[in-house]
């Protein structure tokens, strides 16, 4: 595959070097002189000076057989439009950006990009995991029903335990498809009892989630 | 009529007092506290220091509440952005982009941004003015500067 990284920073060359040595063609492309001189040296001659937004730029750097174009700077409005002028000037199949502030991912999906990514998220998430006792972690979203995938795990101070699936005051468009019980996954059925340990696994549309959190959160004692 | 106006620059802070005089509701949002001195003595309008492509930010300028909203910041992308936050997050009816880039300026025309790209307006007007010898401008915009009393 022909990959092209917009933004030639941390991310971008360790991307760039762990794609490179599983065999893909890779173009990084970085604003800073200095900066493609230290890649290049590093990886050779796979790194080109200039603005990813430019049109121009794109055009040399070889958008238009582009199989996938990744926009990882430090900006968000420059991933942003590096994405939505690959798209619109180049026709780009797949276009990621990365997001600094996690709230822009909903927008840049409704503004047409296919894939964000935003470490913020997902280093929050791996401490609520850590501290939180009764949290909801996404686990995946459903792009396009808005809908999301968690899981909560049951401690013993969670208000739902030995309470069973029909009893739990669910908020509406959200579904328990799942307990992993001794780790193995059973099909609860409205009588399923909750136990210590388990971790349940539910659909909810991401509106509904805070509802969802009232349900499983551990009061403080 | 309530304008929220992103960036406080020369283009910015000129915009924000012409529309102030004129008796409109206008909002500055700039992320340097420093840039409202350009906005002089005589602006009574709101400041709010911020990024203007936070929603949090733009929420505390009104915006929810904006009839226009208008991007003049330094960097095309972050004019872009801000943009398309208030056309599509929060509806904003008239939204107005400086964009010095004239592709990028054209593309987001497309997608139904009012974009100004000042570098080919500008370019266009002293071409006429070079070979033609007529100034294309209607009427003297510098007069409406000066008469502001800078």
């Amino acid at each position: 595959m022909y990959i092209i990284i917009v933004g030639g920073g941390n991310v971008g060359y360790y991307l760039g070097k762990q794609l490179l040595a599983a065999r893909h063609e890779v173009l990084i492309m970085e604003k800073d002189r200095q900066r493609c001189r230290t890649i290049s040296e590093e990886l050779g001659e796979v790194v080109m000076q200039g603005d990813g937004c430019e049109v121009a730029m794109q055009t040399e750097a070889g958008f238009g057989r582009a199989d996938v174009v990744v926009a990882v700077t430090g900006s968000d409005d420059d991933n942003l439009v590096v994405c939505q002028m690959a798209k619109m000037e180049h026709n780009v199949p797949r276009t990621i950006s990365r997001v600094n502030d996690p709230r822009n991912e909903k927008l840049f999906h409704q503004l047409g990009i296919d894939a964000t990514v935003s470490s913020t998220k997902i280093i929050y998430n791996l401490i609520e995991q850590e501290v939180g006792g009764g949290e909801v972690i996404p686990l995946a979203a459903l792009n396009r029903g808005n809908i999301e995938i968690v899981e909560v795990e049951i401690g013993a101070k969670s208000p739902v335990l030995n309470k069973t699936i029909s009893s739990l005051a669910l908020p509406e468009e959200a579904l328990v498809i799942s307990i992993i019980r001794d780790g193995h996954a059973i099909l609860p059925s409205g009588d399923t009892r909750i136990q210590l340990d388990d971790s349940i696994i539910a659909l909810v549309n991401a509106d509904r989630e805070p509802q969802l959190r009232e349900v499983f959160a551990e009061r403080a004692e | 009529m309530n304008i929220v106006i992103l960036g406080c620059g020369r283009v910015g802070s000129t915009l924000a007092r012409m529309m102030f005089k004129d008796g409109h509701n206008v909002t500055v949002i700039d992320l340097q506290g420093e840039a409202f001195r350009r906005l002089g003595p005589r602006y009574k309008g709101n400041r709010i220091i911020g990024n203007g492509i936070d929603e949090d930010v733009m929420r505390r300028a009104g915006i929810e509440n904006a009839d226009v909203f208008v991007a003049v910041t330094q960097g095309d992308n972050r004019n872009i952005m801000a943009s398309q936050i208030a056309q599509h997050v929060f509806h904003v009816p008239k939204v107005i982009a400086r964009i010095y880039d004239p592709v990028r300026a054209d593309r987001y025309r497309q997608l139904g941004i009012t974009t100004l790209c000042t570098t080919t307006i500008a370019s266009g007007l002293i071409r006429d003015f070079v070979t033609r010898d007529e100034w294309g401008l209607k009427r003297d915009y510098s007069r409406d500067y000066l008469e502001m009393n800078v």
